[in-house]
């Protein structure tokens, strides 16, 4: 499938490619001439970014689960839901294909983020075995399904403004409505961070050696 | 029909014919593709341009409609909940602002921000930067910004969660109300949809080799100055 002869990258070629327009320049140049980004040839800083949005993003994480997403009043008696709370009570009274959507964008989602935007991060910062096709599809597949799990947070946003019947019952956002939006928006601008070139400068790294054995 | 782009040979010096994959930074000559097919990346298989026919016209035309439809959305009740007796309606409007109660308040920005002003913004800014173009004038004052801009915001665009976050929200009340949809969600399922359109219709390549195009990009030098005198 792929074509024999290795295919040539910008860096090697001692020019500069940008990351927005595609275009490519001699090296040296500071900003694309075309649609104005800063050009970095790879942005070393980048993992840096990369673990510091994510860590906040996991104290955030903490309190989104421990704290009420929602607090629920129905003819006087009060109810709060955390999150894993709220699917479960969905499940209880039957609903288990939207129980299941609730776990999967607020629970596995977001776990599964903060373990691929790790494992990538490690992966390119020393030798790794792992095949670079696939650990792009993962950053990928992060970089896609991450804002999935803002639905939650639009669920409560909703509920909040249409459940307001009087004494009958009447529903409010809990703190974790918010925590949990900022766990959201930080793992995003996490994956955002990571310069995926970097997966494949192994590659090259691994032709070097061939060749000076 | 996609097609590989050829595989760059070093002694080439025209930069203008080459391309860089912003995934994996693979170097490639441009090349010639027509309207409907794809140029995908060898290495990480990422779309690099994928021109449409038409396309600038289609997207003006379903930007400016998404434009009205969201607009519209604002006014027109979105859903509609009824139990005991007592009902209540609530429009797009309401459900941002159901977070100013307290300390929450900065969620009323970012929930604003992520399904009405985002999503608005970009389509504004591309009927801005494609109307020109189309339509054969000089390109908008700060096109090339204002393009870079819609593009670096298209992931906080989150229209399409926000309804699929309707359909949870109507499932967990079911129990406790009756609840139907008001016009106002029609409309911004068709709103979803036609920015969903656009998407498939938007080349950035295409676009910006069309900016480059309508504003060659060196200032003139002296001798095609002389030539303007
Ligand atoms: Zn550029
Ligand atoms: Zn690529």
């Amino acid at each position: 499938m792929m074509a024999d002869t290795p295919i040539p990258t910008t860096k090697e070629a001692g020019l500069l490619g940008c990351r927005y327009c595609t275009r490519v320049w001699p090296s040296g140049t500071k900003t694309c001439g075309c649609c104005g980004s800063k050009l970095v040839s790879r942005d070393l800083q980048s993992l840096q970014k990369v673990w510091a949005w994510w860590l906040v993003a996991l104290i955030c994480y903490v309190p989104a689960n421990l704290y009420p997403m929602l607090r629920t009043s129905t003819l006087g008696s009060v109810s709060q839901d955390t999150i894993v709370g709220g699917a479960i009570t969905l499940a209880e009274h039957g609903s288990y294909f939207v129980a299941g959507v609730i776990l999967l964008a607020s629970v596995v989602i977001p776990i599964l983020k903060f373990l691929a935007i790790a494992y990538l991060a490690i992966s390119v910062a020393r030798p790794s075995t792992a095949r670079e096709g696939t650990r792009h599809m993962l950053f990928e597949l992060v970089e896609y399904i991450g804002r999935w799990s803002m639905i939650d947070v639009f669920v409560v946003a909703i509920l909040s403004s249409l459940v307001h019947l009087g004494n009958f019952a009447s529903v409010e956002p809990g703190p974790a409505s918010l925590t949990f939006a900022l766990t959201v928006v930080f793992t995003m601008i996490s994956a955002q961070s990571f310069d995926s070139r970097l997966i494949w400068d192994q590659q090259e790294f691994e032709k070097d050696t061939d060749r000076a054995h | 029909m996609s097609h590989h782009p050829e595989a760059f040979s070093p002694d080439a010096t025209d930069l203008a014919s080459l391309v860089a994959c912003p995934s994996c930074d693979a170097l490639y000559r441009m090349p010639r593709i027509a309207a409907g097919e794809d140029a995908v990346c060898q290495r990480c298989h990422r779309v690099i341009a994928a021109p449409r026919h038409r396309a600038g016209m289609q997207i003006i035309s379903l930007a400016a409609a998404s434009l009205v439809l969201l607009a519209a959305t604002l006014f027109f009740p979105f859903l509609k909940i009824s139990a005991a007796g007592v009902h209540n309606a609530t429009s797009v409007l309401d459900v941002v602002l159901a977070f100013t109660s307290d300390e929450l308040a900065i969620l009323v920005l970012f929930t604003t921000a992520c399904i009405l002003a985002i999503p608005a913004l970009r389509m504004g800014l591309l009927l801005y930067v494609l109307v020109p173009l189309v339509f054969d004038h000089p390109p908008s004052a700060r096109a090339r910004p204002a393009f870079l801009l819609s593009e670096r915001l298209k992931p906080w665009s989150m229209a399409e969660i926000f309804a699929l976050g309707c359909a949870v929200a109507l499932i967990k009340v079911r129990d406790l109300a009756e609840v139907e949809f008001g016009p106002a969600f029609w409309m911004f399922a068709g709103l979803v949809f036609l920015v969903l359109q656009v998407q498939r219709n938007l080349c950035s390549r295409s676009v910006w080799d069309a900016l480059e195009a309508a504003t060659p990009d060196a200032p003139p030098t002296a001798a095609t100055q002389e030539h303007l005198t």
